[in-house]
């Protein structure tokens, strides 16, 4: 963390607020140590408040707290690491720049992932032209029956390694086409309700429903492969 | 309902995102259906193991070169 602005630290914290805080690692720290990824923390209204209001250790602070979530967003998207850094630097240089058109009608995390979503599809999109689309996909009766179903008995997670329930999950999602990806991604990953996944991806919300339901069904597929118990992969 | 109709009900099923009558619908067949009970448990814990799951790693250049960017932003819009 070489390069350093003094104002950023000297004049922008408010008094009182960070103290009220948890201790948190900020973007001046050293350390890595993630916050627990799914909590929703009470005190966001606050930070994004005083960030509005010019205090840039709040802002800091917000960035901290989502930038790996946001990082695992555009790279489960884009699938390249370039263009996930880039649409993860551009979101939240754009959430910076416009945070005084966030009227916090949502949370600020669903903000934010709507902002990285659209930096993340829009180089998707350049980059694969074809594989992403705004139609809905074709749909036949065959592709929502599944063939045969076998039962995973007990619990999976604790049949797997941590590690490796970690490989079959990033294995498993990198095989669904982008179409059913992004939204499922949105929808069940990041917990973004169905309009505001239509509103990102720019479809319908029975688009929404269609590609989510096709999605949840071709990933139980795939992970029947692995979590079977006749040992049929 | 049928086999088919569950299937392409699984999703709003698990969502709550259903008519009541369409719920009832739905339980009754999963009553006397082994097939569309484990497809449902199997979509459920799906969607179970995915939610907010830590799939990628966050490398720390990558990490730094972030903070760098947004602090040489916050450096010119300030001065």
């Amino acid at each position: 963390m070489a390069v350093y602005c003094a104002t950023l630290i000297v004049h922008s914290i408010q008094p009182g607020l960070l103290a009220s805080l948890a201790k948190a690692p900020t973007l001046s720290s050293s350390n890595p140590h993630r916050l627990p990824s799914n909590v929703v923390r009470e005190d966001e209204h606050l930070l994004v408040t005083a960030a509005k209001a010019g205090d840039t250790a709040a802002f800091e602070e917000l960035v901290n707290r989502y930038e790996r979530k946001i990082f695992r967003l555009t790279m489960n998207i884009t699938r390249n690491h370039e263009d996930a850094e880039d649409a993860m630097q551009d979101a939240f240089m754009k959430a910076y720049s416009h945070l005084d058109r966030f009227h916090e009608e949502s949370r600020f995390y669903t903000w934010l992932v709507r902002i990285a979503a659209n930096e993340a599809l829009m180089r998707l999109r350049k980059r694969r032209p074809n594989q992403f689309s705004l139609d809905e996909p074709i749909e036949s009766e065959d592709d929502f029956v599944p063939q045969q179903i076998e039962d995973w008995g007990p619990s999976p997670e604790q049949r797997f390694a941590q590690t490796e329930m970690r490989d079959i999950l990033r294995g498993v999602i990198e095989e669904l086409p982008p179409d059913f990806r992004v939204v499922f991604l949105l929808r069940d990953v990041e917990g973004l309700s169905t309009e505001e996944t239509a509103e990102t991806v720019g479809i319908s919300e029975a688009a929404v429903k269609s590609r989510l339901l096709r999605g949840r069904l071709k990933l139980r597929q795939k992970l029947d492969r692995h979590f079977r118990q006749d040992g049929k992969h | 309902m049928n086999c088919a109709g569950v299937i392409r009900r699984v999703s709003s099923y698990i969502d709550g995102d259903l008519e009541a009558t369409i719920i009832e619908e739905i339980e009754l067949h999963l009553k006397t259906c082994r097939d569309c009970t484990v497809l449902v448990q199997q979509t459920k814990l799906t969607v179970n193991l995915y939610y907010d799951s830590d799939l990628v790693d966050y490398p720390v250049e990558v990490q730094a070169r972030l903070h760098q960017t947004l602090r040489r932003k916050i450096c010119k819009d300030q001065n």
